[in-house]
């Protein structure tokens, strides 16, 4: 451990935040701010005949695609360009945008927005993974309405296959998740006195909003500049999502000539945001007569929803994930993301990482549950270890500490004690999740696509500027890159000055995401103020530059055929939960929350700490409470009464510890924990719950009512 | 519209409006007390947190014609006294504060809990807290943090 960087110091926004004095862009005053109101599809999948918006009042506007200027697109410009700003001809989804009232009133939009008739033409909408499969309708999107269809082959696993003794077949499945980020989605945007377009939000990506406002509105980027704001929390919800409504406010703020604010209550919020994507992961294994694992055959299909955006990508990391820490030697994966006509899936802390580890963990729990062996021995029989291959042929470059890991959770747990002690079916159980991550873009994404750059100025005043374009958003970047830069530096930590990113003074590093902003930007900062420390007394202005370039020794990633080194490195983790249940409600209580983790290095362990702690609730959230249904497109929980995260008193203490690894390529050995902390618990969760029921849980979550079934089925 | 007397932050204001606006409004909008946030509308999540008489209430949910003669304590206004200070310190090294959102409507029922309980146990801070909704922390920290105030700031509550 390096104990001088993991040492914890004070959170440099921990007052300011506490004392309610932290701007978030719903408390910055804007001169003579007008609202925007979104003008949505009531429709899932209809043609559009015409739109009769009423008489609007003095000071009052109606926007819409007919707005965009020339030379701009109606498209927002993110992974993919298929979202449009404003519906075209057709919707896809209900709340999709039709157009944008704006005035000064929110009331008084409200009123209006209730008054926009819209004629249109039902089709018949998809609503399932399954009625998208089967092109109920015909097809929304291509031929066969997937987004993508991957293959991926490890050994030979046909092979495998004939000499098989035994073939288990398994299907599990994970429900939408919503982010719940305390502060709901905003963005300002206005013409500046320079005449530049300027965009004030809430979010991750600011060079994203850049990049998607400049092609909306068919102007340079360099015209359009970007602030972010204080964050209030943001789990992916805020990725590409704030594209989605800049661009269409940003043709009203041009055309008005005003500041307009668009701010969502918690409704709207719920109602039209992406969600998680809903999984449904089909296993065939092969035994031989020992019960060993010969290969699996593995067929993972995402909902999507109305349009791809990312989710091409979420099924990348969905299908990277599903061997997880297990080097199983033949195997073969198909991978699909299917158009829905339910709201858009995007982002969410793990993007496909959680869907695909959750469907391995269960389906090893219920191979060991099958063939009556201990899961954990089972497990262990397949661990990764470093030169290992992985499903796309990559090899895993690091040593693997999971060994460790496992000897240190069970100490601090007592799993494998509790393990005998309690009987299956006694209302008690404990149950293990092994999980990884790998740290930053998919593939070749670093390189190819993001590019980042890091820049670090010494300043007259003996400060220095940080110059990064990612972002606080409760992560804790703001202390752990300052201690990054001041550490190398050697100069105090409140020495190194580092703003919200602002588009126009910051250079691109890339958008805050992936676990990449300490395991990639954070390499940068360390390589940067290097750099800068070098050259500190060659004059009173220092300013250096730092670009990402892959880490040596990687396998080449090909991108046609998905094969390579997916990531350089992985975090490694282990959870154990303990549960009661009810005999006669199925209600569960969490007994006990134990975690350990590799992350590297902690830049600080309080922030590594408050990670995990916020990921295993927040994971525990989507294992058990968040249940989120959707009827003919529309979210049936819409509030934060029906939609419901835990509290204060729906979970214990947790207990966690760190395994230090140190990891060359990370700055002071660290790797990425944001998304790593999130994708164990539910699994840990439904295992300790089928061990206390004695049934297979086969989906998340795992409410008292899913347990009633797995019971009255008999213990399937 | 009515005229509603009242105090905020031990500062008096007579204010023309309509008696159903909701509380949290009308410090957000007209007093510029922008630390009360808003995360829900609905009463759930207890970021709009503020003292009313001394008792912690969601200011979604109170109309401004319910607080005529009342005294209103807000994150802007606690932050001042050393009961606060000890609060926030006890927060910032505690590690309880991620995102922020929620925070400040956390302090005010740290507060609130402790005039009436000045050294609860875990599980009373936890059931004090219930009605603050985090997405960031998993709680633990923030509950760190209330037991560290009550033990540092022992004798001001």
């Amino acid at each position: 451990m390096n104990k001088k960087i993991s040492t914890s110091i004070k959170r440099v926004d921990a007052g300011i935040k506490t004392g309610g004095a932290a701007r978030y862009i719903g408390d910055i005053p804007f001169d003579g701010l007008l609202y925007g109101k979104i003008v949505r599809s009531s429709r899932a999948r209809a043609t559009i005949k015409s739109v009769s918006v009423p008489a609007l009042p003095e000071g009052y506007y109606y926007i819409d695609a007919k707005d965009i200027p020339s030379g701009g697109r109606n498209r927002i410009e993110m992974i993919k360009d298929d979202w449009p700003v404003f519906a075209d001809e057709q919707v896809r989804f209900i709340g999709e945008t039709l157009g944008l009232l704006v005035g000064p009133d929110r009331k008084e939009l409200n009123r209006l927005r209730d008054e926009v008739q819209v004629e249109y033409e039902d089709l018949t909408p998809v609503f399932s993974i399954e009625e998208s499969e089967a092109l109920k309708g015909g097809p929304i999107h291509g031929e066969d309405n997937t987004y993508a269809d991957y293959r991926l082959k490890k050994g030979d696993p046909d092979a495998a296959f004939a000499k098989a003794a035994r073939v288990i077949e398994d299907t599990v499945r994970t429900g939408f998740q919503e982010h719940i980020y305390m502060e709901p989605q905003g963005v300002v945007a206005r013409t500046e006195d320079d005449g530049k377009l300027g965009i004030f939000f809430s979010g991750q990506c600011p060079f994203y909003v850049r990049h998607a406002v400049s092609a909306t509105m068919g102007v340079p980027e360099d015209q359009v500049r970007v602030q972010q704001a204080v964050t209030g929390g943001a789990f992916g919800g805020k990725e590409h999502y704030p594209d989605v409504i800049s661009t269409p406010l940003a043709v009203a703020a041009r055309k008005i000539g005003k500041p307009i604010g668009l701010f969502f209550d918690r409704v709207e919020d719920i109602s039209f945001t992406p969600k998680r994507h809903p999984s449904v992961t089909r296993f065939k294994t092969a035994l031989d007569e020992e019960g060993n694992i010969l290969g699996m055959d593995i067929d993972v299909r995402i909902d999507a929803g109305a349009y791809e955006s990312c989710s091409m990508v979420v099924l990348q990391r969905a299908i990277f994930s599903v061997n997880s820490v297990y080097n199983i030697p033949n195997v073969k994966i198909r991978g699909r993301a299917f158009a829905t006509n339910n709201v858009p899936s995007d982002a969410y802390r793990g993007f496909g990482a959680p869907q695909g580890l959750f469907a391995i963990e269960a389906h090893m729990s219920h191979l060991a549950r099958a063939i009556k062996v201990d899961e954990l021995k089972l497990k262990q029989q397949y661990l990764l270890k470093q030169g290992d291959v992985t499903v796309t042929n990559g090899r895993i470059h690091e040593e693997v500490k999971l060994p460790e890991i496992i000897q240190r959770i069970d100490e601090m747990s007592g799993y494998s004690k509790k393990l005998k002690e309690y009987t299956p079916g006694s209302w008690k159980g404990v149950g293990v999740s092994l999980f990884n991550h790998g740290s930053g873009f998919t593939g070749n994404g670093e390189q190819e696509i993001i590019k980042g750059v890091v820049k670090m100025r010494k300043r007259a005043d003996g400060l220095v500027d940080l110059l990064v374009s990612n972002v606080e958003m409760g992560q804790g970047l703001q202390t752990t890159f300052r201690k990054i830069a001041a550490m190398v530096l050697e100069l105090p930590v409140d020495s190194v000055v580092y703003n919200d990113p602002n588009t126009d003074l910051v250079p691109d590093s890339g958008p805050t995401c992936a676990s990449r902003s300490i395991a990639v930007v954070g390499y940068l900062v360390q390589e940067a103020a290097k750099k800068l420390k070098d050259r500190w007394k060659e004059s009173d202005i220092v300013e250096v530059r730092q670009q990402y370039e892959p880490p040596e020794g990687l396998i080449p990633w090909d991108q046609a055929n998905l094969q390579g080194d997916a990531y350089p490195s992985y975090g490694w983790g282990a959870n154990v939960i303990e549960v009661e249940v009810d005999p006669l409600t199925y209600e569960v209580t969490t007994k006990g929350i134990w975690a350990v983790h590799d992350v590297g290095v902690a830049i600080d362990e309080k922030v590594v700490e408050g990670q995990v702690d916020g990921g295993i609730i927040q994971a525990l959230g989507y294992g058990s409470l968040e249940k989120l249904e959707v009827k003919e497109g529309r979210f049936q929980q819409k509030t934060m009464a029906d939609y419901t995260i835990p509290t204060t008193m729906d979970f214990p203490k947790i207990k966690s510890a760190l395994v230090d690894n140190p990891y060359e390529y990370g700055p002071f050995g660290a790797k990425g924990a944001g998304e790593l902390v999130f994708d164990g618990a539910a699994a840990a969760f439904a295992d300790a719950v089928q061990m206390a029921i004695n049934g297979d849980v086969k989906q998340i979550p795992v409410t008292p009512e899913y347990i009633m079934e797995v019971r009255e089925d008999g213990n399937n | 519209m009515a005229t509603i007397n009242f105090s905020v932050n031990g500062t008096s204001h007579a204010i023309d409006t309509d008696p159903l606006r909701r509380l949290l409004d009308i410090l957000r909008e007209d007093l510029k007390l922008t630390g009360v946030k808003e995360g829900c509308g609905e009463g759930e999540c207890g970021a709009c947190s503020v003292l009313k008489n001394g008792i912690l209430v969601n200011s979604c949910m109170i109309p401004i014609g319910t607080c005529e003669g009342t005294e209103i304590i807000t994150p802007e206004g606690l932050r001042e006294t050393v009961q606060g200070k000890a609060i926030i310190d006890a927060y910032g090294e505690s590690g309880a504060v991620q995102c922020g959102f929620c925070t400040p409507g956390m302090m005010m029922a740290t507060e609130a809990l402790l005039r009436k309980n000045p050294s609860p146990s875990e599980g009373e801070a936890r059931e004090a807290l219930s009605g603050n909704l985090c997405r960031c922390t998993g709680y633990d920290m923030i509950i760190d943090g209330v037991l560290k105030a009550a033990e540092r700031g022992k004798g001001l509550w």
